[in-house]
C-alpha cells in the first residue's frame, strides 16, 4: 500500500491499464479492437496459455530460487533434475497409469538426488561461487548424457488421466455469433489444475518460510549459520530439507512439463535458462518474486509468439535487459 | 580462480619496453615448441593440420577471450562464443555465402574491420550489462544473454537465415593463396592464436591489465585509489571481445559456414570447459584446454567404440573429465603442471623422498 502513496501518479496509471486489460478480458470485442489486436479466441488462449506457462516456470524457477536465495547454493544442474523428474515421471505414468503418483515419484527421487548433490557437491565447496557453478555445469554435462543414453532423442508426453483430459468451458466470451448468441473460451482442464497446484504450492511456501518453525530456522540459518547452530538447532539437517524440497520442485516441474509440453534432450538447457530469466526478473531468493518473474516471462512468451513470433525470444530477453538496467536486484528484491 | 602469482616469474615484471626483445628470457620449452608447431606441416598431415590444429588454435582464441576476462578480470562470461559467432555471422552476412540474396558481397578489406566492430559492440553492451552484477549472477546473465541470442539467430530468417545459417563462408583469395587449404589455413590459425597470445601477455602487464587485476582483487580499493572499477571491467570485455571476434571469423572460414547450432549453450559452456580445464592462470591455458577437447572431441568415438560403448558418449567423457579437474585441480592443467613442479623442486635430490623442512 505504501507503493500507491509514494508513487500516485504511477498507481493511476497501472490501475488505468488493469481496467484496460480486464475489459479485454471480459468484454466482447467490438470489430474495432478485432481489427487491431486479432481474434478475441487467439488473445484469450495466449493470456491463458502464458500464465499457465507461468505457472510451469515458477515450478521450476522456485526450486532454484529456494536453493539459492536461502544456501547460497548454486545449482546450474536445476534444468537436468527437472528432466530427469520428467523422465521418471514418464516412466511412472506410463506403467502404472496413474497421472498423480508420477508427481509423488518424481518428487521423492528428484528430491533424494538433490540430497545426494547436497551432501557430495555444496557441501565440500560452501561459499565457492564458481567452483559450485563449474561443478553444477559438469554435472549437467554428464546428466545430460546419461539421460540422453537410457532415453534416447525421442519426444516423450505424458498423457493427462480421463478427469482431467478435454476441454472445459470458461465463462469468458470469445465471439458473439450472429444469431446473438455469445461464444464461450474453452480451454484444457489440465493446464487450469496445474495453475491451482501451483499457487497452491506457491502458498504453502510462502506460509512455511514466512510463517512456521521452520521457516524461521532456515531464515536465521541464512543470515548466521555459526549463531544458529550454537543454540543447539541441527542446522544442516534444516538445509538438505531445502535441497530435498527445491530439487523435488523441480522434479513435479518435470512431470508438468511433461504433460503439457514434451520432453526431449535440450529440454534441460531450456529450463534452466526460463530459471534463470525469471529469477533475474523476479528478484532472487523471493518466491513471490518468483511466481511475478514467472507469470510476466510466461506470458511475454506466449503473446510474443502470437503477435510477433520471430522477436518473441527478443522480447523476454529485453524485459530481462530493462530489470536490470533499472532494478539489478530484481522486481521483488529478496530480504536481504 | 584468482592467482596473483606465476611460477615463471614474468608477470611480475613490468617496466622497460627492451625487454621485449631480450630473447634470452623466453623459457627453452618455449623455443621448443614454437619451432615444432612451424615446422609441424613438413611432417602432419593435413586432417591432423586443418581438423585439429587449426580448430585448436581457434577455439583456444575464443577461449582466450574468457581466460583475459576470468583470470585477470575475474568475471566470468558464458558469452564468448556468442560474440564470436557475431563476427562469424557478420562475415557470411557482409561478404558472400551460398546465399546470395542476404550476402552483401563486400570486400574483404570492409567486411572484417566490420564484423569486428560490430563484435566488439555486441561484446561491450554484454559487458556492460554484465558488470553490473557480481560472481555468479555474472554467469547467469551472460548465460541467458548467449542463449537469447542462439534463440534469436535460429528464428530470424531475414538477416541470419534461421536454423540453416550460411554456407560456403571461405576467405579471400589473397597473395594467390587458398587460405581454405590445410598448410595456409593452418599457418594462418597459428600466427592469429599466437598473436592474440602474446597481445594478452602484453595487456595484462600494461597499466590497464594491472589495474585490471588490482580491480579484480580488491575493487573497494582499486573506486578509491580513483580508478573507474565498471569502465575498466566494461573495457576489458571490449578488448575480449576483440579476440573472440578473431576467433569467430576464423571458425566460419574453418567451417566454411555458420549456423544457430555452433552458438547454443553447448559451445558456449565447451568454451568454460576448455578455459577451466586449461587453466585460467596463464594465457598458454586456453590453448592446453583447447588441444585436449580437440583430440578428445576427435579420437573418444573410437576409442569408446573399442571399450564396447556408443561413439555418442564422448560428452559423458568430457563432463567427467571437467569434474574431475574442477574437483582436484581449480587451476586446470596449469594448476596440475604448477603443482608437480611444486612437488619436484621440494624434493630431496639425493633420497627422492618429501623434504623434511618444505
Amino acid at each position: 500500500m505504501r507503493f500507491f502513496e509514494r508513487h500516485p501518479y504511477w498507481s493511476f496509471i497501472i490501475l488505468i491499464l488493469v481496467a484496460i486489460f480486464l475489459w479485454l478480458i471480459f468484454a466482447p470485442w467490438s470489430d474495432g479492437v478485432e481489427n487491431i489486436l486479432g481474434r478475441k479466441k487467439v488473445f484469450l488462449n495466449a493470456l491463458f496459455n502464458g500464465i499457465t506457462l507461468g505457472a510451469l516456470y515458477f515450478f521450476v524457477a522456485s526450486g532454484f530460487t529456494l536453493i539459492f536465495g536461502l544456501m547460497r547454493n548454486v545449482n546450474l544442474a536445476h534444468g537436468s533434475l527437472y528432466l530427469l523428474g520428467g523422465y521418471i515421471g514418464y516412466e511412472v505414468a506410463t506403467a502404472t497409469e496413474w497421472w498423480l503418483l508420477s508427481f509423488v515419484v518424481a518428487f521423492i527421487v528428484v528430491g533424494a538426488f538433490g540430497v545426494v548433490l547436497q551432501y557430495v557437491v555444496f557441501r565440500r565447496m560452501e561459499g565457492d561461487d564458481l567452483k559450485q557453478t563449474l561443478v553444477t555445469i559438469g554435472i549437467s554435462i554428464c546428466l545430460a548424457d546419461i539421460m540422453l543414453w537410457i532415453w534416447g532423442g525421442d519426444f516423450y508426453q505424458i498423457l493427462a488421466p480421463e478427469w482431467l483430459s478435454g476441454p472445459v468451458e470458461l465463462p469468458l466470451i470469445t465471439a458473439v455469433k450472429s444469431s446473438g448468441d455469445a461464444v464461450y473460451l474453452k480451454y484444457p482442464v489440465v493446464r487450469l489444475f496445474i495453475l491451482v497446484a501451483a499457487i497452491v504450492v506457491g502458498a504453502l511456501m510462502w506460509i512455511a518460510l514466512n510463517r512456521t518453525r521452520i521457516g524461521m530456522l532456515v531464515r536465521a540459518g541464512v543470515d548466521d549459520r555459526d549463531m544458529l547452530s550454537a543454540t543447539g538447532v541441527r542446522i544442516q539437517l534444516v538445509f538438505v530439507l531445502v535441497f530435498a524440497v527445491g530439487a523435488g520442485l523441480a522434479g513435479l516441474a518435470g512431470v508438468v512439463g511433461g504433460t503439457f509440453q514434451s520432453l526431449a534432450p535440450g529440454e534441460d538447457t531450456r529450463f534452466l535458462l526460463a530459471s534463470l530469466v525469471v529469477v533475474i526478473v523476479g528478484g532472487m531468493g523471493s518466491i513471490p518474486g518468483a511466481a511475478l518473474g514467472a507469470v510476466i516471462i510466461g506470458l511475454a512468451e506466449q503473446f510474443g509468439s502470437v503477435y510477433f513470433p520471430t522477436y518473441a525470444v527478443v522480447l523476454t530477453f529485453l524485459i530481462m535487459v530493462l530489470v536490470l538496467a533499472f532494478r539489478p536486484q530484481g522486481l521483488v528484491a529478496s530480504r536481504r | 580462480m584468482a592467482v596473483t602469482e606465476h611460477p615463471n616469474g614474468l608477470e611480475t615484471r613490468t617496466g622497460g619496453f627492451a625487454q621485449w626483445f631480450d630473447l634470452s628470457r623466453i623459457p627453452a620449452a618455449y623455443w621448443a615448441i614454437g619451432a615444432i608447431l612451424l615446422i609441424m606441416p613438413a611432417f602432419a598431415g593435413d586432417f591432423v593440420l586443418f581438423q585439429i590444429f587449426g580448430w585448436a588454435f581457434i577455439l583456444g582464441t575464443i577461449a582466450l577471450s574468457l581466460t583475459f576476462l576470468g583470470g585477470y578480470g575475474g568475471m566470468v562470461s558464458l558469452a564468448q562464443m556468442s560474440i564470436a559467432g557475431v563476427a562469424a555471422y557478420m562475415t557470411a552476412i557482409l561478404g558472400t555465402s551460398g546465399i546470395s540474396n542476404i550476402s552483401l558481397g563486400w570486400p574483404w578489406w570492409l567486411y572484417l574491420p566490420v564484423a569486428i566492430l560490430v563484435a566488439v559492440a555486441f561484446g561491450t553492451i554484454i559487458g556492460a550489462l554484465a558488470v553490473r552484477t557480481e560472481g555468479i549472477y555474472t554467469i547467469m546473465i551472460t548465460l541467458a544473454i548467449a542463449t537469447a541470442f542462439f534463440y534469436f539467430c535460429r528464428q530470424n530468417y531475414v538477416i541470419f537465415n534461421g536454423f540453416s545459417g550460411f554456407n560456403q563462408v571461405l576467405p579471400p583469395q589473397l597473395f594467390g593463396v587458398d587460405w581454405r587449404d590445410p598448410i595456409p589455413f593452418y599457418y594462418l590459425a597459428l600466427f592469429w592464436a599466437v598473436a592474440a597470445y602474446l597481445l594478452v601477455l602484453y595487456v595484462s602487464r600494461s597499466p590497464f591489465g594491472l589495474a585490471l587485476q588490482g580491480v579484480r582483487d580488491n575493487p573497494r580499493r582499486m573506486a578509491a585509489l580513483g580508478f573507474n572499477v565498471n569502465m575498466h571491467r566494461v573495457a576489458a570485455y571490449a578488448f575480449a571481445s576483440v579476440i573472440a571476434a578473431v576467433g569467430g571469423i576464423l571458425l566460419v572460414w574453418l567451417n566454411s559456414g555458420i549456423s544457430p547450432g555452433a552458438i547454443s549453450v553447448g559451445p558456449a559452456i565447451d568454451i568454460l570447459v576448455i578455459a577451466v580445464v586449461g587453466g585460467l592462470r596463464h594465457p598458454i591455458g586456453p590453448f592446453i584446454g583447447a588441444i585436449i577437447y580437440v583430440l578428445l572431441r576427435t579420437f573418444a568415438l573410437d576409442a569408446l567404440v573399442s571399450v564396447g560403448l556408443a561413439g555418442e558418449r564422448f560428452q559423458l567423457l568430457i563432463g567427467v573429465g571437467f569434474l574431475v579437474i574442477v574437483f582436484w585441480s581449480p587451476d586446470g592443467v596449469l594448476g596440475l603442471w604448477a603443482r608437480w613442479r611444486e612437488r619436484a623442486r621440494n624434493r630431496d635430490p639425493l633420497t627422492g623422498q618429501p623434504r623434511e623442512d618444505a
